[in-house]
């Protein structure tokens, strides 16, 4: 499996934010599959993506868990250096929700004409609260996500545009650090946020949120997280990438095998990774959660993908989804470089070399993507796909 | 945030630019705030609640903003580049890719800054250097009461160790300590983890 010989491991700095989608890095490294691939895995918690990013882009980190956003960003030169950014592996897709205060519910459940799981008619009921809220006065309401290059960011903007809310102009999207989300909402400094695992939950348990959707009912194929490096250091340690890339696959698919769930949910609660309850991590891992103070539990086979419906090989389609939003959102400009940049940050050629699958992956999403409104999603077309919302910052 | 009062003409800001510094550590705060203010920067403002961080920096409105690296707010000011943002003056980040060593030093000594656009290179340069120089300061300080600290607990560990020789194998203070250093030496450890080890067993033994 190794090419290097006994004794000669290769010293890595890996960093990573405590969310329960670096589970595959988390367990990769626990329980021994880098250092069977030759690899000294130094594991750093981080406080914010900022660091992550700037640790990563300045050679402090070789690699690290990132907001697949923040990889294309990177290599984009978006709102900070431009440092090319590479992601041969993808360590989640979805795992966000959507979670939103009482008194919030109760007003969108009270405005909610069909379905309240389906994300159209929530929004529409989302866009009859907004109104009221401003003929009587109020402050607009208040959405808390994690980063602007973010899929939190880009999931709550693409749920609320299709009923007709403005995320700029009728609501307050505002940047918070996951582990205050939580106390936000207690003190109702925000009426809702989209964040991942395990803080919606947190909230629900604490009897002062309910998920309202997971984000996997707005968008069926969301790249959350990568693993990433500099372009650089992946030319020069081919070798060495391979491997991480192995164990990060053998780890992945440890996860996903129900009877490991127990296992995989214990080691990703010590304290050094993620730090909270076990049962609070697998239910994320199940996509089984609890979704509302009373105890309503809600299932979804698409909830959290580590690795299964071939979630961990990089698809660049979804990066060209992401640069759209960032695209339709004012954060970029729209040019046909730009997206060959974006969509090449997405490495399946170094997944499938790696791994010795071969390409294509079946999935289930003839897309790619799958989101709930817009219509089929084509990279090859994304002014015509753009043009198709109304609502939107693109000149 | 009313606290702070955000009517600021400010005709000097070239001359003395206002410098926010956010920081949950008071005494580091307190540490870099007057350095600033030796280097000749008189108008600086500590923030360390984060509540409400971003409208707490736009009552202030700062030309600078430095913030600590431990401080997972860092992401919030993020926000404060994109241009649908609630803000009057651009901010941007220091980022200088000609100058990626002073990048470096400033993420090693664990601190960052963000500039209002159009403030001039060569002055924020000074106030990072500055920055840098107080939060390595801040780091050894606190490293050496980490250290004294453990000195403390070490030679209250070896003095009870001492105790326990003297009255069972009726030494001097002297002696007692010579026996302990010559093991030590004998078994290539330090003092204190011998003396350790007389205590355990002495409570073993009791």
């Amino acid at each position: 499996m190794t090419g290097r010989a006994q004794g000669t491991l290769m010293p890595l700095r890996i960093g990573f934010i405590p969310l329960v989608d670096a589970a595959a890095l988390l367990v990769a490294v626990d329980k021994g599959f880098t250092r069977e691939e030759g690899l000294d895995v130094t594991l750093i918690r981080e406080v914010s993506w900022s660091n992550v990013r700037d640790k990563l882009n300045l050679g402090l980190f070789d690699a690290a868990h990132l907001l697949a956003p923040v990889a294309i960003a990177s290599s984009l030169g978006l709102g900070h250096v431009k440092v090319p950014i590479v992601a041969p592996f993808n360590l989640g897709l979805n795992g966000n929700a959507i979670t939103v205060s009482p008194a919030l519910h109760a007003a969108i459940m009270g405005a909610v004409e069909g379905d309240p799981l389906d994300p159209l008619a929530t929004a529409k009921a989302l866009k009859r609260v907004v109104e009221a809220r401003r003929r009587s006065g109020a402050e607009p309401l208040v959405f808390g996500m994690t980063f602007p290059f973010s899929t939190h960011n880009y999931q709550l903007r693409f749920w609320m545009a299709a009923g007709g809310v403005d995320p700029d102009e009728d609501v307050r999207l505002v940047v918070l650090p996951p582990p205050y989300m939580v106390d936000s909402l207690a003190n109702r400094h925000v009426d809702a946020f989209c964040v991942g695992a395990p803080w919606n939950s947190v909230a629900v348990d604490l009897g002062i949120g309910h998920i309202l959707h997971f984000v996997s009912d707005i968008l069926a194929r969301a790249a959350e997280k990568v693993l990433a490096v500099r372009q650089p250091w992946a030319d020069k340690h081919g070798e060495a990438l391979a491997g991480l890339i192995r164990a990060h696959h053998r780890a992945a698919t440890f996860i996903e095998a129900p009877e490991h769930r127990a296992e995989a949910a214990a080691i990703l609660a010590k304290a050094e990774y993620i730090g909270v309850e076990a049962g609070v991590i697998q239910r994320t891992l199940d996509g089984r959660l609890k979704v509302s103070p009373g105890g309503e539990v809600r299932s979804s086979e698409r909830y959290l993908l580590v690795g299964r419906d071939g979630a961990a090989r990089p698809d660049p389609v979804q990066a060209a989804w992401l640069y759209a939003q960032m695209v339709r959102w004012g954060q970029a400009p729209l040019s046909d470089q730009s997206l060959q940049v974006a969509m090449a940050v997405f490495r399946p050629d170094l997944y499938d070399a790696a791994t010795g699958t071969s390409p294509p992956m079946q999935n289930s999403v003839a897309d790619g993507v799958g989101a709930f409104a817009g219509g089929p999603f084509d990279p090859a077309d994304i002014a015509a796909h753009l043009g198709s919302f109304p609502i939107r910052r693109q000149d | 945030m009313s606290g702070f009062a955000g009517v600021s003409l400010r005709m000097a800001a070239e001359s003395s630019p206002k410098i926010a510094i956010i920081d949950e550590n008071p005494i580091r705060a307190a540490i870099l705030e007057e350095g600033l203010r030796e280097a000749g920067f008189s108008d600086v403002a500590h923030v360390g609640e984060m509540n409400n961080l971003l409208a707490r920096i736009y009552a202030l409105d700062p030309d600078v903003i430095l913030i600590d690296l431990e401080n997972p707010s860092r992401d919030i000011l993020e926000q404060m580049f994109q241009v649908s943002r609630a803000v009057r003056r651009p901010i941007a980040m220091f980022v200088d890719q000609s100058d990626s060593a002073s990048i470096q030093a400033s993420v090693d000594a664990g601190v960052s800054a963000y500039i209002v656009d159009g403030f001039r290179k060569e002055r924020i340069k000074s106030i990072i250097d500055l920055c840098i120089s107080r939060f390595n300061a801040f780091a050894r300080l606190q490293d050496e009461l980490e250290r004294t600290k453990n000195a403390l607990e070490e030679r209250k560990v070896i003095d009870r160790a001492k105790g326990i020789l003297m009255k069972h194998k009726s030494l001097s203070e002297d002696e007692a300590y010579v026996l302990m250093r010559s093991t030590a030496m004998r078994e290539k450890k330090k003092i204190v983890e011998i003396a350790q080890s007389i205590i355990t067993a002495s409570e073993l033994l009791k």
